[in-house]
């Protein structure tokens, strides 16, 4: 790994660039906690004092709580669904040749493309003409749509990065082809799965845009908000259940990106290391 | 589920025709689950859609007689051009700022960090996973008319009276979804920063080009097809939104996606919203295409 020399030389300008960089991604996010600790009712400097107030607040409604659930019951559905369907996905497209495979994997990742507005209002129409009433289902049919592409970029590559003869061996061995998947197979695209499992939950519970054309009654928290967005006196309480949804965010995804990244990394250190 | 080795199918013409049928007709069979719901959820809808921009409202009801009748008011009435044209306007700026702003940073970790590489990566796009409604709702709270920063800028003096401009304008809406899709923006650039042949970079320096030259001549070109991707990646998807200027537009800042919404929420006009989404959906391919046209021949000029 000997690199030119120049490129080691660091670069005092676009070390600061970057760091302003992540400071700017992330400050005016970390707005909505700062405001959510604040005893008035505007979100304004200078800030008024330290309260628990709008968190106590949060806690009495019942209307919070239903969303909460509401939320994640469609969430852990759609992840595991979604994860489910992407496993058997990207076992198939990496496992068989098959004729227009690309084209598949292409309009599989329509959904991360195409304005969300196109979907949310396609599928409203599909649902109506059905004569299917909004309810969590529809709601869960549309994050599905959304989160499949999700599961399945994120399971492809373990699938691809994995050795085949691992599971030859497997089968030479005289285990069947459900115990080769279940011994062999399934541990070594464990991480992805699990990644894909939190990536899902995350990208479901957030949903706003599908949700919005898709929800009956029965609401989830983004649509919560967005319906209290409208009156100001509601604003701190908003900002301390968004406080509450992002920190919730921000962990799962975490944990998700660096169990997905590791597995990565281990298997180009073991590479490196068998190659040199 | 043993793979069957060459010398077996070797001279056995039909045999090996049969295995390879029967191998991609596995692979369909195992992937139909993921299929069928994408069909469902994806392939039908837009069909429909297609069907229902056909159609005309019939007080609460549809008259199904295929008619271009929407697609004609789409044309000549003014609104939807200028909601279209003002969208893509905003879109294209977000889209050309997200690039030019994230580039740099994709550039500085991919050529000049080299511990703790993963935790830059997550780091960049840790935000985009996070729920776009309160991304947004963040700078609202930020430009707001007694926002964070109208009442800091008060507090110190700076101003008088509160900034109007801030919310409610198109600067805002631009702003917005430019932060909002730097992290999406990022990964592709990147990838396509650290396929860059390091030696190459060597090369041209050993023939006598400066960094600048160097960065124009190989690091530049090369890492087109990300900044490319990266373009697509913000443009298509903003140009349909709705949260950003319903939260932050403003009368100035609306865009197509809000009268879309409008059609199937307030409006009560399907067809006319199908319309709209199909014209918004021509539009983009189109305009993606152009957009793909000029890159290419830029690129054979160049070579």
């Amino acid at each position: 790994m000997k690199e030119g020399t120049y490129i080691k030389q660091p670069n005092r300008a676009l070390q600061v660039y970057a760091i302003v960089f992540l400071i700017v991604l992330y400050l005016p996010v970390l707005f909505i906690p700062l405001f959510s600790f604040n005893d008035s009712i505007y979100v304004r400097f200078p800030m008024q004092g330290l309260t628990i107030q709008w968190y106590v607040d949060l806690w009495t409604r019942e209307s919070v709580w239903a969303a909460l659930q509401n939320s994640l019951t469609v969430g852990l559905w759609v992840s595991v669904i979604s994860t489910g369907l992407g496993v058997v996905a990207a076992r198939a497209i990496t496992r068989y040749r098959m004729p227009g495979q690309s084209a598949i994997v292409t309009f599989a990742m329509l959904p991360l493309i195409v304005p969300g507005v196109i979907f949310g209002v396609a599928l409203l129409v599909l649902v109506s003409r059905l004569g299917i009433p909004l309810s969590l289902y529809t709601v869960a049919f549309g994050h599905l749509i959304i989160c499949l592409p999700f599961a399945i970029a994120t399971l492809l590559p373990r699938f691809e990065g994995f050795d085949r003869s691992m599971e030859e061996a497997s089968a030479d061995l005289g285990e069947n082809g459900w115990w080769t998947f279940w011994r062999v197979t399934f541990p070594m695209v464990a991480p992805g799965i699990v990644a894909s499992l939190l990536l899902t939950f995350t990208i479901s519970f957030d949903e706003f845009i599908m949700t919005f054309f898709l929800s009956g009654t029965d609401t989830t928290l983004p649509i919560y908000i967005w319906t209290q967005l409208r009156f100001p006196r509601e604003f701190p309480a908003i900002l301390a259940l968004s406080t509450i949804i992002l920190a919730l965010s921000f962990v799962l995804v975490f944990v998700a990106l660096w169990i997905g990244r590791l597995g990565v990394v281990r298997e180009q250190v073991s590479a490196t290391n068998a190659g040199s | 589920m043993v793979s069957v080795p060459d010398a077996r199918s070797f001279g056995r013409g039909k045999l090996a025709a049969w295995f390879q049928r029967s191998e991609a007709a596995r692979g369909y069979a195992l992937m139909s689950p993921a299929l069928i719901v994408l069909l469902i959820g994806i392939a039908v809808p837009l069909i429909i859609l297609i069907a229902m921009s056909l159609w005309t409202r019939d007080g609460f009801g549809f008259d199904m007689t295929p008619t271009i009748a929407n697609y004609q008011r789409a044309a000549t009435e003014p609104i939807f051009g200028t909601l279209l044209t003002r969208s893509f306007m905003i879109s294209g700026l977000a889209t050309f700022i997200t690039v030019l702003l994230c580039y740099p940073m994709a550039y500085y970790v991919a050529f000049h960090v080299h511990r703790n590489k993963m935790l830059w990566i997550v780091l960049m796009t840790l935000p985009f996973w996070t729920s776009y409604l309160l991304r947004v709702f963040a700078w609202r709270v930020i430009l707001g008319y007694e926002g964070v920063i109208n009442s800091a800028f008060l507090s110190a003096g700076w101003i008088e009276a509160p900034l109007e401009f801030l919310l409610y304008s198109q600067t805002a809406v631009v702003i917005t979804l430019a932060h909002a899709w730097a992290a999406f923006a990022i990964l592709p650039l990147y990838v396509s920063l650290e396929k860059i042949d390091k030696s190459l970079l060597e090369a041209a320096t050993d023939l006598g080009d400066g960094p600048f030259t160097r960065f124009m001549r190989i690091t530049l070109p090369l890492s087109m097809p990300g900044v490319i991707a990266a373009s697509f990646l913000i443009f298509i998807p903003t140009t349909g939104d709705y949260i950003t200027p319903a939260l932050l537009g403003g009368p100035d800042g609306v865009m197509i996606g809000n009268l879309i919404q409008l059609q199937f929420g307030p409006v009560n006009n399907w067809p006319m919203g199908a319309a709209l989404s199909i014209v918004l959906m021509a539009w983009i391919a189109a305009l993606a295409l152009v957009f793909l046209f000029i890159t290419r021949k830029a690129k054979d000029h160049l070579a």
